[in-house]
């Protein structure tokens, strides 16, 4: 009884994605199953829009990513010397703020300095945006491995001369470098998929792949869409599978 | 020692003062003032937009989000503790098992919504089938309603559901479920009586989760709901886009801020641990 239900929720959970992607792979532009062709990937590799948009969203995830990781890492290591109740908060805090109010605040923000400063909206506020809501991810992964971490090994480090950073950078940061990487998976995925927040902050020439997707998600049905979909799920899933894997070793 | 361990929080502080408590109080500030005549905020600072938010129709909106949460956050509970049970029973595998959940949770919200509008639209995937097997005629009306926005959140948010109660199920006691058995129990009222009772933190922790995310929900209802689902989100993103009315957009930016504070705080202090 106990395996049936399990077996219906894990179908539940991932027969749509499975259905788009053979639906990707469908030479028909409609719902109905009409042979294999790959005619929407080419379709999709060769529309500038999409291109753009991608080039876009990976250059903001990386960038956001690699500054979340240096920063969130540096404060992990801060909190397991001792807790800062007041970032310990914020940080659960902005963990579960609604993206909505989150995407709000930061356009208000921004269009404040903005009337000051005469910047305008573009990737370096959607970049800023994203480092703000990937730091807490770090630190959860980071903080959890650091718990598992003898801090007598640092200790004896200083002992035998070593000044706290390079006890910090000779010991410890080689230790938690898988724990890092896997956060680092972890905040790129979830930078690269964000659409709220990101839609707020963007300016018009600061497009992201999943701005395009749900543009055209509104408008209709596109087997095009099907085939991005396909490779988005793919590309992160083996990014989180790899980070699984980091965060066990 | 000290002096690294300042230096190593400052970057973390600094931006969350930047950009979480400084954006916030803005909104803050915001939510005090007067829409200007062409939207943006104006002098002179009132309370109105706070009284606004009491107004029927938006308490109306604030009650079926608070409707959708609360069915979305059941439906997970009964989806969810059958798996987090296996889950917990399945020995070695579990992490493969866990693994399952979580994969389609991290490969991105955005596919996992459009996923089912392909499904349910007029011209999706189950009309387009039943119609050519004949079962029906006219297309059912599957998408833009009450029913896909909460299937959305449910699809959406199960994880959050399956994880916390996963951990608690794995705690416990087998052998308490086998002494209900010895006195007699049948095993629907050993699952009943003893293991749903211990596993009450789990739920809860679990409901928190699921429910906070739902209640600020935005992508789901929008997209699977069509512009007919009015929930909080959306009646947020409006009063920032379509009536420019900043000022009551911040005010209800922040109280639903202070509701999600306030579930929060209730956890916390009940479970005692913090949350990161």
């Amino acid at each position: 009884m106990l395996p049936l239900a399990a077996t219906a929720i894990y179908a539940f959970l991932h027969l749509p994605l499975l259905v788009l992607a053979v639906f990707s792979v469908n030479s028909s532009r409609f719902t109905l199953w009409e042979g294999f062709s790959l005619r929407w990937y080419r379709a999709a590799f060769e529309d500038q829009q999409l291109i753009e948009a991608t080039a876009n969203s990976l250059l903001i995830a990386a960038v956001a990513t690699a500054a979340a990781a240096v920063i969130g890492t540096l404060c992990a290591h801060a909190l397991w010397k001792k807790d800062a109740p007041i970032i310990t908060m914020s940080l659960s805090l902005s963990l579960v703020t609604p993206e909505i109010v989150a995407g709000i605040s930061l356009l208000a923000l921004f269009q404040w300095i903005f009337r000051f400063l005469n910047i305008h909206l573009g990737l370096h506020t959607v970049i800023l945006a994203h480092v703000s809501f990937c730091i807490s991810f770090v630190v959860i992964v980071v903080l959890a491995r650091l718990r598992t971490f003898d801090n007598s090994l640092e200790e004896a480090a200083v002992d035998l001369g070593a000044t706290e950073w390079q006890a910090f950078c000779h010991v410890t940061l080689p230790n938690l470098m898988p724990a890092i990487v896997s956060a680092a998976l972890l905040a790129f995925t979830i930078s690269f998929d964000d659409y709220v927040i990101t839609s707020m902050v963007a300016g018009v020439d600061s497009e992201t792949l999943p701005m395009v997707l749900y543009a055209i998600a509104r408008r209709g049905a596109n087997p095009v869409v099907n085939a991005i979909s396909t490779i988005i799920v793919l590309a992160l899933g083996a990014m989180i599978l790899a980070s699984e894997r980091l965060k066990e070793s | 020692m000290k002096r690294l361990r300042l230096l190593f929080l400052l970057p973390t502080a600094g931006i969350l003062l930047l950009l979480f408590a400084v954006p916030l109080c803005i909104l803050l500030v915001y939510a005090c003032m007067t829409r200007g005549a062409y939207g943006g905020t104006m002098p002179p600072f009132t309370g109105e937009n706070w009284l606004r938010v009491l107004d029927p129709l938006y308490l109306g909106i604030v009650g079926r989000s608070f409707l959708v949460a609360g069915v979305s956050t059941l439906i997970c509970v009964i989806l969810g503790f059958p798996l987090a049970l296996f889950i917990s029973r399945s020995g070695t595998r579990k992490n493969l098992y866990l693994s399952l959940v979580m994969l389609p949770f991290w490969t991105s919200f955005l596919v996992r919504t459009y996923a089912w509008m392909f499904l349910l639209r007029d011209t999706g995937l189950i009309n387009t089938t039943l119609q050519a097997m004949g079962v029906i005629h006219e297309p059912l009306p599957l998408l833009y309603n009450w029913w896909a926005v909460i299937l959305g959140l449910v699809y959406g948010y199960l994880p959050f559901m399956v994880l916390p109660l996963f951990s608690t199920l794995e705690r416990l006691d087998p052998s308490l479920l086998e002494a209900a058995a010895d006195l007699g129990a049948r095993p629907s009222q050993g699952m009943l009586r003893v293991m749903l009772p211990l596993s009450a933190p789990g739920i809860r922790a679990g409901a928190i989760l699921v429910f906070i995310p739902c209640l600020g929900a935005y992508l789901t209802p929008d997209l699977l709901g069509g512009g007919r689902t009015i929930l909080i989100g959306t009646l947020i993103q409006n009063q920032f886009s379509n009536s420019r009315d900043w000022p009551f957009g911040s005010a209800i930016s922040l109280a639903l801020m202070a509701l999600v504070m306030l579930l929060l705080w209730i956890q916390v202090r009940r479970k005692g641990e913090p949350l990161l």
